[in-house]
């Protein structure tokens, strides 16, 4: 190589040249698995005070700090109890092979907290493993069924997904097998296009008579939860709340999917950071914060992560990627398999092309016997329990016996961007960027 | 009128929870009239018994709502989502119903004697649906199984991006959406059609009808079909 000095464009970068030429070679748009690849303003620029003159840490081994947390006592006879705040996200079976859905059933249940089913209906696994499970009901209404939502601890109505606000959702051929299309109702084979909006209502007035609809179906008995994707938080909230849901669940941009386009996966939406105040404000306006719960997800990685999404507000969190990360995803140990599929172990996020090395994102029998659901749920137990510790590690330092009693007032931000969407001081100042606009 | 036997719930007297939480709790064979329904959203949702429910007026959304195993009638109109998601059992509306009329549902039989609004059969999943008169636009939109009759017009986008339902019409579609297409109607039609009419006590001919379903263009990604999309 002569010594000239290359310089990579920053408008057209090596990822940016490979894509219009990945373009100009197939005509169709990427589509891929996972979340929000672009740098965005995180809880990784948030920091926790920790306790000081004025406030006083718990002992860590010797004082309780408790993790457990109550869903959707609002309105139904049987809320939901979970031992810790972190719950698993709605993942689809079809996106997911059975072995991952049960290793996740598995982990959950080993740590008490909840698994959620996904588009394409509940399997036999998923509900046979998992002590708690939330049925999501979907636009796409595959594989819906009363006797689903009898067997379930809860119901989610989902309205959208962080990774694609305003998106249906799509299983590409592959993974369209025969079991997968029995219980979509679907030709085997076919790439598969979920709805976007409900056949059967819209808007808030609408939804308040199908939450009603599902109430009746259910004897008054389970949770209702509304799943929104992050873009308009104060109003979505507000309006959720209002067509009575138990609990609302806000998915930042960053939160993954199994199969969306490149460009829906980066450019719509906000990010999770952004979410929470608004949503917050809204449920604090209407006097229903810690009444109505608000579970967050998106881009959940770690016990800071938990503790700064609670200090913020939120009743509880959820995890997808992670999880799937906790059974085996993206291991090292497959680098040789990954190469093989033009991917390397820490990038691989063809979730949509059915060829999981790793068995989890795929309905291959072959691949997916390769995850064994026991070794994969003792994994997530394992991750569970470590977010738990630290979420309670900081809750401890900050002088908190219930990590739900972490409070804004626990945090401040490292960037400006930041504290002005945390509505946190940035760090060593008092300044709010916003604040009393 | 009534049956021998027969419970009343009056729904100037009792709530719709109250109806429904009894109606949940009955037995097969049993007989049941709701009066005064004034339009009220939710009635006879979540049946999942052989029982025979009348409702002697008319009922707003999600009327027998994911409805299973019985049988519902309704002696007036139904409102948006009529029998969504029901999965067996038998509905029958004597006068019209709104949009979104059978949506999702995987199974039974839907009739509506009158006219449907918009989005009748949306994304349905393997029901019979028998409508009377006409159904609005965009409806059997993404209709995946089952058979869709439809005795009058049929208003624009009919079928749109459908995958297996078959539609039987006997009057004109203002328009078919993207990949529905007349298909022949071959002897095995004709005998299926005969029989969802006479179940739906109809006395239309199956000779007056056409055929339409999937031209299955659209069941594969194609970036020669975005104009489709
Ligand atoms: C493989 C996969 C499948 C998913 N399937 C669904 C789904 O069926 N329904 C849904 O509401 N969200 C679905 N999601 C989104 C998750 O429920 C959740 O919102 C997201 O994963 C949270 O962000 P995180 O991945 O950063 O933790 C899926 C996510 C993944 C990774």
């Amino acid at each position: 190589m002569t010594d000239r000095a290359l310089r990579e464009s920053a408008t057209f970068d090596r990822a940016t040249i490979r894509g219009i030429q990945r373009a100009a070679e197939t005509g169709i748009y990427h589509i891929r698995g996972a979340g929000a690849k672009r740098a965005l303003p995180h809880f990784d620029d948030l920091l926790f005070l920790g306790a000081s003159m004025s406030r006083y840490p718990l002992e860590g081994y010797r004082e309780r700090c408790d993790t457990d947390v109550t869903l959707g006592a609002r309105h139904a006879s049987k809320p939901i109890h979970l031992d810790i705040p972190i719950t698993i996200a709605g993942m689809s079976f079809g996106a997911l092979s059975a072995n991952a859905k049960e290793a996740l059933g598995r982990g959950a249940s080993a740590v008490g907290t909840s698994t959620t089913t996904g588009d394409g209906g509940m399997t036999p696994e998923e509900r046979g493993h998992s002590k708690t499970l939330v049925y999501q009901y979907l636009p796409s209404r595959y594989g819906m069924n009363p006797d689903a939502i009898r067997a379930a601890d809860a119901i989610e109505i989902v309205l959208g997904q962080g990774a694609k606000p305003g998106g249906g959702g799509m299983l590409l051929g592959q993974k369209v097998t025969e079991r997968v299309a029995g219980m979509r109702t679907l030709p085997v084979g076919i790439d598969q296009r979920s709805a976007a909006r409900h056949p059967d209502w819209t808007g808030p007035d609408d939804l308040t008579i199908k939450i009603a609809e599902l109430r009746e179906l259910t004897d008054w008995e389970k949770p209702i939860f509304v799943k929104i994707g992050a873009s308009r938080p104060y109003y979505d909230t507000q309006l959720a709340v209002k067509a009575g849901a138990d609990v609302v669940v806000l998915d930042g941009m960053q939160g993954g999917t199994a199969a969306t386009q490149d460009v829906f996966i980066e450019h719509v939406g906000i990010p999770t950071l952004a979410a929470i105040p608004p949503a917050v404000e809204a449920l604090q306006g209407l006097g229903v914060h810690r009444e109505v719960q608000l579970i967050v997800s998106g881009g959940i990685r770690t016990g800071a992560d938990v503790a700064k999404a609670l200090a913020l507000g939120a009743d509880a969190v959820s995890i997808g990627t992670a999880a799937l990360i906790a059974l085996g995803d993206n291991a090292p140990e497959l680098e040789d398999e990954y190469q093989k599929l033009g991917s390397s172990a820490g990038f691989y996020d063809d979730w949509q092309a059915g060829r999981d090395p790793a068995g989890i994102t795929t309905q291959d029998p072959e691949l997916s016997a390769r995850l064994d659901p026991i070794e994969g749920g003792r994994r997530l137990a394992n991750y569970l329990r470590v977010l738990t510790l630290e979420a309670q590690t900081i809750a401890r330092a900050c002088g908190k016996s219930h990590v739900l009693n972490l409070e804004p007032e626990d945090l401040v931000a490292l960037t400006i961007e930041s504290a002005a969407m945390a509505r946190v001081p940035l760090a060593g100042t008092s300044w709010i960027p916003g604040a009393g606009l | 009128m009534g049956v021998l036997n027969e419970e009343v719930v009056d729904l100037h007297v009792s709530t719709v929870r109250e109806l429904n939480s009894a109606l949940h709790k009955a037995h097969d064979g049993e007989h049941w009239r709701v009066t005064n329904p004034g339009g009220a959203h939710n009635v006879a949702v979540g049946i999942d018994s052989e029982i025979d429910v009348v409702i002697d007026g008319h009922v707003g959304y999600f009327a027998a709502g994911m409805h299973q195993k019985g049988t519902v009638t309704i002696e007036g109109s139904a409102g948006t989502g009529l029998a969504e998601n029901m999965m067996s059992g038998r509905v029958h509306v004597k006068g019209n119903a709104s949009q979104s009329a059978g949506a999702t549902a995987h199974g039974g039989l839907l009739v509506i004697d009158g006219t449907t609004g918009a989005r009748c059969g949306i994304s349905m999943k393997g029901v019979d649906i028998v409508v009377g008169g006409n159904v609005g636009h965009m409806s059997a939109f993404m209709a995946q199984a089952g058979r869709l009759v439809i005795c009058g017009d049929a208003g624009d986008s009919l079928g749109d991006s459908i995958y297996e339902t078959r539609i039987y019409l006997k009057g004109q579609a203002r328009s078919l959406g993207s990949d529905c297409i007349e298909k022949p109607m071959r002897e095995e039609h004709l005998a299926e059609l005969a029989e969802l009419l006479a179940a739906a006590g109809r006395t239309e001919s199956p000779s007056e009808f056409r055929r339409y379903g999937s031209a299955r263009t659209l069941y594969h990604f194609h970036s020669e079909n975005s104009s489709a999309y």
